[in-house]
């Protein structure tokens, strides 16, 4: 392996960023693609679904064997708001694989005693996200109803292009989040991408059953990162960095 | 074990790797390339080696990780990949004990 693949990997994954590290078996030779880099023919379409699925493996392209080690960030959720949605939707996103921590300003809602085993914090989105902030590996559902606490956290999630951004509310209730949104410098497409009434429409009523179609629509906008033209993935000039063995 | 949202540094095979090569040591690193069957390890899964034999990581259930480390430090003697093949058809394999009935492909190269 070269010495500075492994370096830039390496960065990469610390920074909870996408990488695949592409060996050619035949000759040793490789080379770090970054998600959004254009890789043409066989190897990109390869690349493109390891970058998805997560899954490594060898791929034929160009009449060489290839070996793809996908590196992803592993994918969490982010919840404003401890709410009854919150409790349930807590324990059901960790068992899916999605570690969670829930922020929430009202100590009467942030307590230990209502989210046990819960990375918890009874502060303002405002500075939670300064000390941890959101990236394109996170899905964040703001789910307090109150723009006070949600605001903020939601442009904060445009702005970090996370993967999954969903708000409680009313198809009234969100057209008034969509102008608050704008006054706070969003633009249009960004607010677009904001899953709102929150929640895949499985007629979901209790608390519980909210936290299923959040969780759903959560991990089907991750699985189909990349698949829509809109979901704005950092585009790169570069073809493919590449470097000797 | 939980899912960590952070590198696990202390026990990561890459950033060892990476350390150690800092330190200005030779290493090797093993790679799972192939998987049939009841492998342990996924497909992608690391195990570091460094020229005394000291190693990091695992590229089954600790199975074949002794062969696999005496094969990393001829490679780092000569610079030259190998692919390993590790199953229960295979002589070397069922001496070495991959008793899960998988079998495992393993890419062996120097780092630089």
């Amino acid at each position: 392996m070269d010495p500075y693949a492994l370096k830039t990997l390496n960065a990469e994954r610390r920074a909870r960023r996408a990488a695949i590290l592409v060996t050619d078996l035949g000759d040793g030779r490789d080379r770090i693609v970054r998600e959004g880099d254009q890789v043409a023919g066989d190897l990109g379409a390869a690349i493109a679904r390891a970058f998805r699925t997560g899954n490594s493996g060898s791929v034929e392209a160009e009449g060489r064997n290839f070996f793809l080690n996908a590196h992803l960030p592993q994918p969490r959720l982010v919840v404003i708001g401890a709410v009854h949605i919150s409790q349930a939707l807590a324990p059901m996103a960790k068992i899916a694989g999605y570690p969670v921590e829930i922020i929430d300003p009202r100590t009467a809602f942030a307590t230990p005693d209502r989210f046990p085993e819960v990375a918890l914090h009874a502060e303002w989105p405002e500075d939670v996200l300064k000390r941890q902030p959101l990236d394109s590996y996170t899905a964040l559902a703001a789910v307090t109803h109150d723009p006070k606490v949600d605001d903020f956290a939601l442009k904060a999630a445009l702005d970090a292009n996370c993967f999954y951004v969903g708000a409680l509310g009313s198809r009234k209730t969100h057209a008034k989040r969509v102008e608050r949104l704008l006054a706070l410098g969003a633009s249009a497409d960004q607010i677009a991408r904001i899953h709102a009434p929150i929640g895949l429409d499985i007629g979901a009523a209790s608390p519980g059953e909210i936290a299923v179609a959040v969780l759903a629509q959560a991990i089907h906008a991750f699985r189909s990162r990349g698949l829509d033209a809109s979901a704005s993935a950092p585009k790169s000039k570069s073809i493919l960095e590449k470097h000797d063995a | 074990m939980e899912n960590s949202i952070y590198l696990d540094e202390a026990r990561d095979p890459l950033i060892i790797a990476e350390g150690w090569m800092k330190d200005g040591k030779d290493v090797a690193i093993a790679t799972v390339v192939e998987t049939w069957g009841s492998a342990p390890r996924p497909v992608g899964s690391h195990l570091v080696i460094d020229a005394d034999g000291n190693f990091h990581g695992s590229v089954s259930g600790g199975c074949v990780e002794g062969a696999v480390v005496s094969e990393a430090i001829d490679v780092i003697d000569s610079g030259k990949a190998r692919m390993l093949e590790f199953g229960v058809a295979d002589e070397t394999a069922w001496q070495v004990g991959l008793s899960c009935g998988g079998r495992i492909k393993v890419y062996v190269e120097r780092l630089g």
